[in-house]
């Protein structure tokens, strides 16, 4: 074959191509990593500008600190229910959208409304909602119960749970619908009838053919949900601030007060160290069972 | 037969009712509060419909300066799109079709994108304080360019990956220069899919709240950070909350109205070829 092809590129020209945004991802993406390993080991605090070799000292504080440990298992518990709920509400809603009906493109042009809401907005919106006075949700169960409800939302100890729940889970509920929507209107059709006229029941249906069909899709959106989870913040932010006490702490707030209220400096950097170890080795094993569809 | 297919899709509106209800009402709520008068919002009980339209909880935000969060949201998340689409896809065509780096080059760019902001924002502001670029448009823009390149490098692979070979060769027998084989084929043939990707990389960097509160202070406030100046002790500011919420989700349903064909494999990170 003669005269230029695409595929010979010169080395110069493929590799000024990746330069900038390698560039930039060195600088904001590996040089924090860095820095965050050099400072760990030091003793820097708000008013100790120690910078000294510390040795694992504050990674040894990490194993004593209950507050941490605690932020961590919030963040693991509002995720281990928030994820199942938002997978299978958004599963029982692709099925009910899936055919054919008159409408339902603006259905699902509605219903998508909330994923693009700043979820710092759609936390403070459900404060507003939850609010005990003026906020319609005990007004709502008021009429619901038949007597005036001032129930405390954001402040008792185990309300806050369904508070930031209910936030998180109407706001993700209709990703994981879409993305299933369009999963399921992948499955092969023919199957689907071969399967019921072999008189095949639903639930088996369901797990022998449907399943392992939109399976890739699934694995990607229940990844790219766990991820978002695993940094929970905003909304927590917004409804909470972590409180009451730190009850609804999450590993993002616990990391955030510590660096930028406390200015432990050293010690918030051991503790971001130790959120990028536990999400790598995470992602290992998940990658391992799940190959992202390409 | 008949009778129960109707049954059946009488029963399947009704589902479809109830969950649209469930899902737009908070941001009716939110919407509706920023139209009542102060009396309204802190009636008992809570008034699901204002007596009047009036628009003074935004004229308060438009006169008070506060509106001009939107703008510096605007500015920041306009000139980061701009600049992560550029590097991107010039980047992903680089990866796409000479293999650069092969697969370890792409996979280390997509692990970027899992790092969690809260883990390096500590030393990206140090890093800000030490360059004095905390607070100032080009510290934000460079920050959402590097969050948002390793989102549109991915995509934009996919998207390059679809181009035919041939039409970027016979460009090349044309006699074009390889960089314009990028800017007269490959930018004109993924249209689509850097519009698409555009759009989710301007929803990201318009929707941040965390690197925004870490890396503004009062110069450059964006919106989402404006939101939460609201929150505090007593809760006299529930009208600048709504309207200055509204403010901010208005345009992104707008564009998100215009990008519905999109949507899926803009979210899903391309798993779904929408």
């Amino acid at each position: 074959m003669s005269g230029p092809t695409v595929r010979s590129g010169d080395r110069g020209f493929r590799y000024t191509l990746v330069a900038p945004s390698i560039f930039v991802l060195l600088l904001i993406g590996v040089f924090p990593i860095v820095y965050l390993l050099m400072v760990s080991f030091q003793g820097l605090t708000m008013t100790d500008n120690d910078t000294s070799f510390q040795g694992l000292l504050n990674f040894r504080a990490l194993l004593d600190d209950t507050r941490l440990w605690q932020s961590l298992m919030h963040t693991v518990f509002f995720t281990a229910i928030a994820l199942p709920a938002e997978l299978l509400l958004g599963l029982a809603m692709a099925q009910l959208f899936i055919d054919r009906m008159p409408g339902r493109q603006v259905f699902i042009a509605l219903l998508v409304l909330p994923v693009v809401v700043a979820p710092i907005v759609s936390g403070a919106t459900w404060s507003l909602m939850f609010d005990n006075r003026f906020g319609p949700i005990n007004q709502i169960l008021g009429w619901i119960t038949g007597e005036e409800m001032a129930v405390l939302w954001t402040v008792k100890p185990h309300l806050v749970y369904p508070a930031i729940l209910m936030a998180e889970i109407w706001q993700w509920t209709p990703f994981m619908f879409l993305l299933l929507l369009a999963a399921l209107s992948g499955v092969d059709k023919s199957q689907l009838e071969a399967a019921s006229i072999d008189g095949a029941g639903w639930w088996s249906t369901f797990f022998r053919i449907v399943l392992p069909a939109i399976w890739p899709v699934m694995a990607v959106a229940i990844l790219i949900r766990g991820l978002d989870l695993f940094r929970l913040f905003d909304v927590v932010w917004a409804l909470t601030k972590g409180g009451p006490g730190t009850m609804t702490e999450t590993i993002s707030i616990f990391t955030y007060v510590k660096g930028f209220q406390q200015f432990e400096t050293s010690y918030t950097g051991a503790v971001a160290l130790l959120i990028i170890v536990l999400l790598t080795v995470l992602l290992t094993v998940l990658l391992k069972r799940v190959s992202i569809a390409r | 037969m008949k009778r129960s297919a109707n049954l059946r899709l009488a029963l399947r509106y009704l589902g479809a009712l109830v969950l649209t209800v469930f899902f737009l009402f908070p941001i009716y709520w939110l919407f509706m509060i920023s139209f009542k008068t102060a009396d309204e919002i802190y009636a008992f009980p809570p008034v699901w419909w204002p007596e009047t339209m009036q628009w003074d909880n935004y004229i308060v935000l438009f006169r008070d300066g506060d509106a001009t969060t939107v703008l510096n949201s605007f500015i920041v998340a306009g000139a980061s799109t701009v600049l992560a689409m550029f590097l991107g896809t010039i980047c992903a065509y680089s990866i796409a079709r000479f293999r650069t780096g092969g697969d370890n080059l792409a996979n280390w760019i997509l692990s970027q994108r899992m790092v969690p902001p809260v883990a390096v924002v500590f030393p990206i502001f140090l890093l800000y304080v030490w360059f004095g670029i905390v607070d100032t448009y080009l510290g934000l823009i460079l920050l959402y360019t590097a969050f948002n390149l390793p989102y549109v490098i991915w995509m934009m692979r996919g998207y390059i990956l679809d181009i035919p070979l041939a039409l970027e060769e016979s460009a090349l027998v044309d006699g074009c220069s390889r960089w314009q084989v990028i800017w007269k084929v490959v930018f004109p043939m993924c249209r689509a899919g850097l519009f698409a990707t555009a759009i989710f990389t301007f929803v990201f960097a318009w929707n941040d709240f965390i690197f925004a509160l870490v890396l503004t202070r009062t110069e450059i406030t964006t919106y989402t950070v404006q939101v939460t100046h609201y929150f505090g002790g007593q809760s006299n500011f529930w009208s600048k909350i709504s309207a200055m919420s509204v403010l901010g989700t208005v345009p992104v349903f707008i564009v998100v109205g215009f990008m519905q064909r999109y949507l899926v494999r803009g979210i899903s990170l391309g798993a779904v070829k929408g």
